[in-house]
């Protein structure tokens, strides 16, 4: 059984050549991109309805106690129940125990990153209960035994073609490639699910404290189907999603649905605060919400880290992220892929098993850039980057070697010798036509790309030539 | 700026460019001199520590940051050719020395480094550097100059006034190069792929060359497009400004001193 980080090198060396990969990606991304940039420039400044959202998080992130109290009573007192799920193990327990107490036979659900973080589907299945992801970018990944390949786009990997014989093969009765008639395909096998299921399951979005709701934002509407046509609904989140006030909402869902999908919102947004009412007509008879800590309350605790739960889960780091295009989802090994999965992860998961994400990254800074929630995303993968070398996370050579590295530096003239000596190693391995081979020292570098160019004199000693000669023409003109 | 003293430049030579690219590092003195500015080269310097602190190393490299804030703290003005390291100086030194009696001195001096580029426009308000270079030039942008520096329009700026040259811009050409320091080695597959996008780019635009504030960025194209048998050429945009019509280009030095802003 290999490391996850051994697993992460073999399919990034796997996708990293794979040029349709890198071509069908690029093209669903420069879709996303073009509707991003009309998304944005729909409002009066984009930059401050970051700023705000960044500190509408912020307030909230740092008051997690204080809202999340005041999110779980409201709940209750419209008579919902909520359940504080320390880990994944006892968030999956609580829902499939409910499941069984009340003979749930099938489960529909709309799309929840975290119920992809606690393994949900499988411990359900294995109770004998059938699952049904209603998201249709989520039924074609669950038809295909994958986990989500992207946090918002789930199927951004697959070509209409490929959705077109995928439905074939699994649900029958069709033979087309037209994206109307394979979403009616979808939506027959769906409907059936929505009516005959006794539980629906739902992310949220976000938790509003001071009206006590969660906010769902779908495409597709299937969230409201899972939430309402259900007899029980079940609403799981991470600690991290609740939010103040409602209005803030008004900055957050169209926020949201810009950096998301470019889209100036979402077309269904939702308030859910209990379940039906004695007055009521529709609503399910029972509604739970999973507050999941899973990790996240460690990261409370670290202040440097902190914003990090400022997440709202929109999945633009992933689209600018040039390692995520190159590499794809399913690489990362994790739930969460992309710059916000590689920063997260350690901190999930363990920093020894997943601090190999914080290093697959240039540093470029664009997510960043694009982050909604103004999360400085590339300065914490510096961060876990110094958390793996200071928990000794790191191979015995590589910390001797940057011991090394800093005696060297520490002497201009030993720098100027070792340099010197290296270039004439590097020229003669390049003169005899070795480079790229086990012999050349640059190997790791040159096995990828052209011999370096490696030149004769250093920077240094051609300034001092000129200097040497310059001076002796002053001495001459005097 | 003003007096003789404000004319003397302090050059930070990072130190993959006194090994790897002199010829950068001289092209810069060149253009500076040609301008009417006086570059020294203080040779204690070394290494400003980034790739120490970029790799997680934060022990190794801060004495590395302590030593250049010795090396440089006398200097009025320090001009880098890499946008990359001045970053390293002027926006990471202050949380690499938190707990550093140095802090309060590095983060002063970071104010005072600058950019290659971001020299000539903001301080030295020079656009026109004299320079010709009979050729058609895409222009990357380096992360650390574009996202860090926030150097959009000054290289391009000075490109622009270059006698004879065509400027046209590649396709996304704020994408990452893919070098990233220790990540082209540790992670060499991902990195030569994105080096293999950009490379792929640039070569879109039919530019004969492509320029960038950063050398090392530079060096990962050129691998890559050596590697692709293209036939593209890089050159750092200090090398394209030293560059004159008189005879004997690049950078005659002859004619150093020549010009003053």
């Amino acid at each position: 059984m290999s490391t996850a980080g051994e697993q992460f090198l073999r399919k990034a060396a796997e996708k990293s050549v794979d040029l349709e990969h890198r071509k069908l990606i690029r093209n669903a991304i420069d879709h996303y991109s073009g509707s991003v940039g009309r998304g944005r420039a729909r409002f009066l400044d984009w930059e401050e309805a970051r700023q705000r959202s960044h500190e509408i998080k912020w307030e909230a992130i740092n008051h997690l106690d204080r809202y999340l109290l005041e999110f779980e009573q409201k709940v209750k007192d419209r008579g919902g129940h909520v359940f504080w799920a320390e880990t994944s193990e006892d968030a999956r327990k609580y829902i499939a125990d409910l499941a069984t107490r009340q003979s749930v036979r099938r489960v529909v659900k709309s799309k929840s990153m975290v119920t992809e973080e606690i393994h949900l589907n499988p411990a359900l299945e294995k109770l004998g209960i059938e699952v049904f992801e209603t998201d249709l970018g989520e039924f074609i990944v669950q038809l295909r035994n994958e986990p989500p390949y992207h946090i918002v786009t789930p199927a951004m990997h697959l070509t209409r073609s490929d959705i077109a014989a995928l439905f074939k093969e699994k649900l029958g009765n069709i033979d087309t490639d037209d994206p109307p008639h394979l979403v009616a395909a979808a939506r027959v096998a769906l409907r059936k699910a929505f009516f005959s299921a006794e539980m629906g399951i739902t992310g949220a979005n976000f938790l509003v404290a001071d009206s006590g709701m969660i906010a769902l934002t779908s495409n597709e509407g299937n969230a409201r189907l899972c939430s309402s046509i259900p007899r029980i609904h079940v609403a799981i989140a991470g600690i991290e999603k609740v939010i103040p006030r409602t209005e803030d909402l008004a900055v957050l869902w169209p926020v949201l649905a810009t950096a998301g999908t470019g889209q100036p919102i979402t077309c269904y947004n939702t308030l859910i605060g209990g379940p039906r009412g004695p007055n009521e007509i529709d609503g399910p008879e029972e509604f739970h919400v999973v507050l999941l800590d899973n990790g996240r309350s460690d990261l409370l605790a670290d202040a440097e880290q902190r914003e990090v739960l400022n997440c709202i889960r929109c999945g633009a780091c992933l689209n600018v992220c040039p390692v995520y295009r190159t590499v794809g989802g399913h690489t990362y090994g994790t739930t969460y892929q992309g710059p916000i999965g590689s920063v997260l992860t350690p901190h999930l998961r363990g920093i020894k098993e997943f601090q190999h994400l914080s290093s697959a990254s240039s540093l470029c800074g664009a997510c960043t850039e694009t982050c909604p929630v103004k999360i400085d995303l590339h300065h914490h993968l510096l961060h876990n980057r110094r958390n793996a070398v200071e928990t000794r996370n790191r191979s015995r050579l590589e910390r001797m070697g940057f011991k090394l590295w800093r005696w060297i530096m520490l002497g201009p003239q030993r720098f100027a010798l070792l340099g010197a000596m290296a270039r004439s190693g590097l020229r003669a391995i390049n003169g005899l036509g070795l480079a790229g081979t086990v012999l050349d020292p640059a190997r790791s570098w040159t096995k990828d790309r052209a011999p370096l160019r490696v030149p004769s004199k250093s920077f240094r000693a051609l300034w001092q030539e000129q200097e040497t000669t310059q001076g002796k023409e002053q001495d001459g003109a005097d | 700026m003003s007096g003789e003293k404000s004319k003397q430049i302090a050059m930070f030579i990072p130190c993959f460019v006194d090994q790897m690219s002199p010829e950068v590092g001289l092209d810069m003195a060149r253009v500076l001199r040609r301008i009417g500015y006086y570059p020294e080269f203080r040779k204690e310097q070394t290494c400003c520590g980034q790739p120490g602190f970029n790799t997680g190393y934060w022990n190794e490299a801060r004495p590395l940051a302590e030593r250049f804030v010795h090396v440089f703290r006398s200097a009025e003005i320090v001009v880098c050719p890499s946008a990359s390291c001045t970053t390293m100086v002027r926006n990471f030194y202050s949380e690499l020395l938190a707990d550093s009696a140095l802090r309060a001195e590095a983060v002063e001096l970071g104010r005072r480094v600058f950019e290659f580029s971001e020299f000539l426009i903001k301080v030295a308000a020079v656009t026109d550097v004299g320079a010709a270079f009979p050729h058609r030039v895409t222009y990357h942008d380096s992360c650390h100059g574009l996202r860090e520096l926030h150097l959009k329009h000054e290289p391009r700026e000075l490109l622009r006034y270059v006698r004879g040259i065509e400027l046209v811009e590649m396709p996304h050409v704020e994408d990452c190069c893919g070098f990233g320091g220790t990540f082209a080695t540790k992670f060499s597959m991902i990195s030569a792929a994105m080096g293999d996008t950009k490379a792929g780019n640039a070569e879109s635009s039919g530019a004969e060359y492509v320029t960038s504030t950063d050398p090392s960025c530079l060096m990962q194209i050129d691998g890559i497009l050596r590697r692709r048998n293209s036939g593209m050429r890089i050159i750092h945009l200090a090398s394209i400004l030293a560059q004159t019509e008189a005879p004997g280009a690049p950078g005659n030095v002859a004619s150093s001193h020549g010009m003053t802003p």
